[in-house]
């Protein structure tokens, strides 16, 4: 018995993380799901303006302006390769976006000779229901017909840097180890798609110098942390292993080389989890609950929510809450299980979180009050 | 004699029409295992079987044999609505995956005559070019 114990002792101490794959499903949650916004398709992203409006990017090319309970479609928006999971991705509001009115989108463009698309980024104004002054920001390449992993999250840090997400494109041998190509990677820029001189790769022969970290596979989750203001992302592993990281300029993730994961199929892509000189996300999940989505909780509204971190998966259709101890998981939490699809979750400036479902819309979760 | 030179011409193009379809409909599959690969198993996972109550079976699928058309339809244009599947009923949304007609005909003969289902005949892209939404 006694034996049994020392092992089961052994055992945890030698796993790189403690609650693996132990989500519960908690009796009592102290928020109503209410349907906010209705009837839409994918809402891949959702950003609320200065007057508490909501902008919407359907996958499908649509950009929504939710305003007083009705939806306008905003014209000029940019012409979308619509294939696989590519489309109209995500939106973000410049962070002094009330004194310059810059908005950024991210979308899948056929932009260049070759055939196919890959992921871009733009920034507009919004002016009369349509789009102005669109500027293209950057656009990966090369083109490919390849469906899947455009990552496309955006983010900006406390310094006002322009940080975006690529995912691997299907290609994870050629893209992300290799720095002098795009995709499987995450970038900075300056808020008007410069390179900050600083950037790591800047420099340095053939690199694309927009890239701040690779080794990446398909983040679709990226913010910047309300307390420490560092970048944090998820991605997408292959069947099990995705992952919570945290960003640092010019760090190697590990893709395809190091994971937690397997091939659809069942086969072993690599034997190895760790490798000298590549990062150790913080969190990982097996199986895989295909994250999209990501918020820290900053407001008090929901009892002891402040600090949780919030995901949506994809793959078993639940919200997921992440209790957390600065960069450590304590608990995990499922909430609206069943819903649908969560595509994007954020915290709106009233403190409430929204929450972005496939088939279903947008909704806000009322507090209970105790 | 004279009955068995013609029995014998019939049978020769009968096979080799056979034949033709069956190494066309191996090419066909072969192109389609990829599309497959690339925007279908990360949802319908690699053996058809998809999740129960979440994502539909394609594996042994009555849907899939026995609503051709509806299921080509499905793949051109995405899927909305209710369905039922081997008596479960389904209600998320499939995304417009963008594929080219003979794409689309690709992993229908692909996802038709795989994990033990058979189909007696081959989609072409002239006939998926031929359904509207």
């Amino acid at each position: 018995m006694l034996s049994l114990y020392l092992f089961v002792i052994t055992l945890n101490l030698s796993c790189a993380q403690d609650f693996e794959n132990k989500v519960i499903t908690p009796e009592n949650v102290p928020f109503m799901a209410e349907l906010f916004i209705d009837e839409l398709q994918i809402p891949w992203g959702f950003a609320f303006l200065p007057d508490s409006s909501v902008l919407i990017t359907e996958k499908s090319g649509e950009l929504i302006h939710f305003s007083n309970g009705k939806k306008l479609i905003i014209g000029n928006t940019p012409e979308v390769y619509q294939r696989g999971q590519g489309g109209l991705l995500d939106v973000k509001l410049h962070p002094n976006y009330g004194e310059n009115g810059w908005l950024y989108l991210s979308y899948t463009s056929e932009e260049g000779d070759a055939k196919g698309g890959n992921t871009a980024i733009m920034r507009a104004k919004l002016k009369d229901n349509a789009l102005v002054e669109n500027q293209l920001l950057y656009k990966a390449g090369p083109n490919t017909t390849k469906g899947q992993h455009f990552g496309s999250r955006i983010t900006f840090d406390r310094e006002g840097y322009l940080y975006f997400s690529v995912g691997d494109r299907g290609a994870r041998d050629d893209n992300p180890q290799d720095v002098t190509r795009d995709c499987g990677k995450i970038y900075r820029l300056m808020d008007d798609g410069s390179v900050p001189k600083d950037n790591p790769f800047v420099g340095k022969d053939g690199a694309k110098t927009a890239i701040y970290s690779y080794g990446h596979r398909n983040p679709q989750g990226l913010i910047t942390h309300p307390g420490t203001g560092e970048i944090w992302d998820h991605e997408h592993g292959p069947r099990g292993g995705d992952e919570i990281n945290i960003i640092k300029k010019g760090a190697n993730f590990g893709w395809p080389l190091i994971t937690y994961g397997i091939n659809y199929s069942g086969t072993r892509i690599t034997e190895k989890k760790e490798m000298e000189g590549m990062e150790q996300p913080l969190h990982y999940w097996v199986p895989s609950i295909a994250p999209s989505g990501m918020a820290f909780v900053t407001s008090n509204k929901y009892t002891d929510w402040k600090g949780s971190l919030l995901v949506g998966s994809l793959a078993f259709q639940y919200l997921e809450r992440l209790v957390m101890d600065g960069t450590k998981v304590i608990s995990r939490e499922k909430l609206m299980e069943g819903e649908g699809r969560v595509r994007d979750v954020r915290e709106g400036p009233d403190g409430l979180i929204y929450v972005a479902i496939e088939g279903k819309g947008i909704y806000k979760l009322v507090p209970k009050n105790d | 004699m004279k009955i068995l030179i013609p029995i014998y011409l019939i049978a020769v193009v009968f096979s080799s029409v056979f034949l033709f379809q069956d190494s066309e409909l191996k090419e066909s599959m072969k192109r389609g295992r990829e599309i497959y690969t690339d925007f279908c198993v990360t949802c319908h996972l690699q053996k058809g079987e998809g999740v129960a109550y979440t994502f539909p079976p394609l594996a042994r699928s009555d849907y899939l044999m026995n609503e051709k058309r509806e299921s080509i339809k499905a793949i051109k244009y995405g899927l909305q609505g209710e369905i039922t599947v081997n008596g479960i009923t389904y209600n998320s949304a499939m995304a417009d995956l963008g594929l080219e007609d003979e794409e689309v005909a690709d992993v229908m003969n692909y996802i038709s005559n795989s994990w033990g289902n058979t189909s007696d005949s081959i989609v072409t892209e002239k006939e998926v070019a031929s359904i509207q939404k």
